[in-house]
């Protein structure tokens, strides 16, 4: 509860303009884009400065007030809803570029910085920044780094952890630390850049991150590959790593997500097709070129019905259209559409993708897979309506099945969604009891009244994926 | 003030009457948020975006929160530029939302006298009648011509008028005569080789403030071969009623439209204005509960075309020379023509193929000028907040004449102009009536 003297010391910190306990700002700020999640915060604050946060965060500290960081609100794990209420610490003052440092190749941003704007500034210079999640138009730096998000290029650059190398971040108790720096090489103390990478908020706020670039590629390829079998396509995956070509990405759709976007989009693709590849490589000209002829032969090769290489810009995004309208078409399936993040290595693939069908079959549940295949990262998509209690317990039962059967096959439970509420159950799957105690002996040390986005990634009680509005 | 009980009508108003199933598909993907006006200029306020938004009005009908005075603002804040419809993976029929939940409260809304006055004078004893239409028009056209203006402007009794309202009247175009108004055509044939026959939404202000625009779209259709019919017992299209509120009033005004339409045998119908085109081909929904009227509504919204798809479609561009002296130009969406027709490209297309003309795209075209109906006047600080960002746009891009395709953006633009103390410069024209200059440029030389 944030009580009226509270709220007085807060707007003391912040200006009345800044903090804001209505119900209507409440509500707007109770939930972020995982479906089926809402709970109400007790307030708002806007921070302008380090300083100010590291005041609020000691207020709330003495006071064992839960704060939740959130910037645009666009995770799918329920990481910034405030399930145990309290006060919802936004970014929007904390937004501007502090630095592009060409000598050194990096970029110094306040949390608050949205990652599509960040990426164009820095596309002006010939410099690029990979970490495209799909979200990147109005996602915030400070939720990717929190969130550690990916997206379609992790496989040949890796994902937001493989680019932050600097951070200050306000700990629980008020103090704000300063780790890494613009250096390729840095071994002193613990890393706790890497810590705080993903860790979802419940360590402390980061309020300053300096991130590495790199030189923008040449030119870009892209080409679409069509299957009669599941097979095929994970074999063709397999087979373009293994004759060491590492594309941009390697995206994927099956069939029951190919007939909803033809359903959809009605962009010609044949709907007797079992599996889509989306192939993208970028680099020098001729290595691309190489790349991409290497490719279409393997392609063939594993028996593809047809694959096409774009010969222009627009013929590029043509092809992109298909994969990038996978989740409008789903989402308009049904009311609630629920986009999980299951991750295996990527030689089980095909296994992981026909465990998907075998399951949605035998809960009776539609479930449309669609992913990131270079990296086995998938996206099994369920279509379905919250409203129907019934339907949402088998969606969980098969969620649940998934993501055994992920670790089952030596993958994940998220790949790069995060385990916010709605995976906490099940990350001892994933890291054994032992593991989360160590993850909890970390989280007390740094944080012992448990003010730092409370209720996430540790679990309260045993699986339940689902939490209903408060 | 609006007290517990009524919030409580309010309330149940919600729930019986908000799409469910409509709020329910938004799944807060946040991917709205960058096409809200009112989120970025607001300084990315979640209350002022279309997510914030849907998720009030879900909150009300749940009965989560009260209907109370911060959740009527920020409804009222909205422009209904229905710029999140486009990029919403869900495809959430935000327009439809916030048509139903301000209609709701409006008809719940105990107004001031004042107020109510204004507003019945406006809405049903104003609009909906064409000839009175003419005669307030008229009145301007008085004012305009009889030195009034002149007396007004040089008296200071301007600066006693809000800033914005005494801009915006000079901003106003010259107003036709009411001998004008009143002749207006029913028929004219092609003057090409007949390819097509349509009707003509002619509209209200269109048909009288902006009567040249309208005369110059007929012009333009005619040149194109079409035949074109304008029946005379059309109404105002009921945009304005629509979106403040008065939905009853506007179901009556799309009923008469789509009779006079109906039994026309055209292949389409054409307007020249963004804003009503919005409304008109959105008739199927308003009237989508009324078994008499749903299938007819369908027929007329399927006839629907924007003046400037037409011309495109029938390659008018190809076929006749278009030429005009060496200018910068830039074109501004209507968010309506935009957003709810789907006619982006068809404007461009034809503004590209002026000879002579050096086209600038400026950033965030598509983004609303501000003038949203009567937006501008009734939530001016806002407007003029997101006029400004515009004009910086337009800066950029430096263009010397900025191309729209709805009066209200017209008016809004020409106002930014002035604000800006470009109208030396600057020139702010409808469309239609620089294609024709560019059709007949040839003739004049």
């Amino acid at each position: 509860m944030v009580s009226k003297e509270i709220a007085q010391r807060l707007i003391a910190i912040v200006g009345e303009a800044n903090f804001d306990n209505s119900k209507m700002e409440r509500l707007v700020y109770s939930y972020d884009a995982t479906p089926n999640l809402q709970s109400l915060p007790d307030a708002v604050i806007s921070p302008r400065s380090t300083k100010e946060v590291s005041e609020i965060i000691k207020i709330c500290n003495e006071n064992k007030i839960p704060i939740v960081p959130r910037g645009s609100g666009t995770n799918l794990c329920g990481g910034t809803c405030p399930t145990n209420g309290g006060i919802v610490l936004l970014f929007k003052h904390l937004n501007k570029i502090l630095e592009i440092d060409e000598e050194n190749l990096t970029i110094t941003v306040q949390p608050g910085v949205i990652t599509l704007d960040m990426i164009n500034t820095i596309e002006e210079k010939g410099l690029f920044y990979p970490p495209d999640p799909s979200s990147m138009k109005i996602s915030t730096i400070g939720g990717n780094i929190n969130e550690n998000s990916g997206g379609l290029r992790g496989l040949k650059y890796g994902v937001t952890r493989d680019y932050v190398i600097a951070l200050e971040i306000v700990l629980a108790n008020g103090d704000i630390i300063r780790t890494g720096g613009k250096l390729a090489k840095d071994v002193a103390g613990y890393d706790f850049t890497r810590l705080f990478v993903g860790s979802e908020g419940t360590l402390g706020i980061i309020t300053e991150a300096t991130l590495k670039l790199i030189p923008m590629p040449e030119m870009k390829k892209t080409m679409l590959a069509l299957y009669d079998s599941l097979e095929d396509a994970a074999r063709t995956v397999s087979k373009i790593i293994a004759n060491k070509i590492i594309p941009t990405s390697l995206e994927f759709m099956d069939q029951p997500t190919l007939e909803v976007v033809e359903n959809f989009a009605q962009i010609g693709l044949p709907t007797d097709v079992k599996a889509v590849l989306l192939i993208e490589q970028d680099g020098p000209e001729e290595v691309v070129n190489r790349d991409i002829e290497l490719i279409k032969n393997i392609c063939e090769k594993e028996k593809c019905i047809s694959v096409s290489v774009a010969k222009s810009e627009d013929e590029a995004i043509a092809l992109r259209t298909a994969r990038r309208s996978a989740l409008s078409a789903l989402a308009q399936l049904r009311p609630t559409t629920i986009l999980e993040d299951a991750t295996v290595p990527r030689s089980k693939i095909a296994d992981m993708v026909q465990a998907i069908n075998e399951i949605a079959q035998k809960y009776h549940v539609k479930i449309c897979t669609f992913g990131h295949a270079g990296d086995g990262n998938l996206h099994p998509t369920c279509p379905t309506d919250a409203r129907d209690h019934e339907e949402m317990e088998r969606v969980e039962m098969a969620f649940a099945e998934i993501f055994e059967k992920a670790i089952e096959l030596g993958g994940t439970i998220t790949g790069e969604h995060g385990v916010g509420i709605v995976k906490a159950p099940y990350l001892e799957l994933k890291l054994g009891k032992e593991g989360i105690q160590a993850m909890l002996a970390v989280k007390t040390a740094l944080d012992p009244h448990n003010i730092m986005n409370p209720g996430k990634v540790f679990a309260k009680d045993a699986r339940k994926r689902m939490v209903v509005s408060k | 003030m609006t007290t517990l009980q009524e919030q409580q009508k309010l309330q149940e108003q919600f729930k019986a009457r908000m799409n469910e199933d409509e709020l329910l598909n938004c799944m807060r993907c946040g991917f709205c948020l960058p096409s809200c006006p009112t989120y970025i200029e607001s300084g990315q306020k979640e209350s002022h975006s279309p997510r914030g938004r849907i998720a009030l009005m879900k909150a009300v009908t749940d009965g989560l929160i009260e209907p109370d005075e911060d959740v009527e603002r920020t409804l009222e804040l909205c422009l209904g530029c229905r710029a999140c419809e486009p990029v919403c993976p869900s495809g959430v029929k935000y327009g439809h939302l916030l048509e139903e939940a301000r209609d709701i409260i409006a008809q719940h809304k105990k107004h001031s006298l004042p107020t109510r006055f204004v507003r019945k004078f406006v809405f049903k004893d104003l609009f909906p009648h064409q000839n009175r239409m003419r005669l307030a028009v008229g009145l301007l056209g008085l004012y305009q011509r009889t030195g009034l203006q002149k007396i007004a402007r040089k008296s200071g009794v301007m600066k006693l008028i809000p800033n914005n309202l005494s801009a915006m009247e000079k901003v106003l175009p010259t107003v036709p005569s009411m001998k004008q108004m009143k002749s207006r055509p029913n028929y004219l044939p092609p003057i090409q080789s007949k390819i097509s026959r349509v009707a003509f939404f002619s509209g209200c202000l269109m048909d009288t403030m902006f009567l040249e625009t309208n005369n110059a779209t007929m012009k333009l259709l005619q040149l194109a071969g079409c035949e074109i019919v304008i029946p005379n017992d059309q109404a105002c299209c009921g945009a304005l009623h629509g979106h403040s509120g008065e939905k009853d009033i506007a179901k009556e005004m799309a009923k008469k439209n789509i009779a006079a339409f109906e039994n026309l045998e055209v292949d389409y119908i054409i307007t020249n204005a963004g804003g009503c085109g919005g409304f008109l081909i959105d008739y199927d929904h308003l009237l989508k509960d009324d078994p008499m009227w749903k299938d007819r509504a369908q027929s007329f919204k399927n006839k629907l075309k924007d003046i400037s798809q037409i011309l495109v479609e029938v390659e008018f561009h190809k076929k006749v020379r278009l030429k005009l002296p060496t200018q910068i130009i830039t074109y501004q969406d209507s968010c309506h023509l935009r957003n709810v027709m789907k006619t982006a490209s068809a404007p461009r297309i034809l503004l590209q193929s002026i000879e002579n003309i050096i086209y600038h795209e400026m950033q965030d075209a598509d983004r609303c000028c501000g003038s949203a109906g009567i937006y501008n006047i009734v939530e001016s600080e806002m407007s003029m907040q997101i006029l400004d960002y515009k004009m910086e746009q337009v800066k950029h891009s430096q263009a010397t004449t900025i191309v729209t395709a709805n009066p209200g953006c017209l008016l809004q633009m020409k106002l930014g102009v002035e604000r800006e103390q470009q109208s030396h410069r600057t020139d702010v024209v409808h469309i239609v009536d620089l294609l024709l200059q560019a059709a007949e440029y040839d003739d004049h030389q």
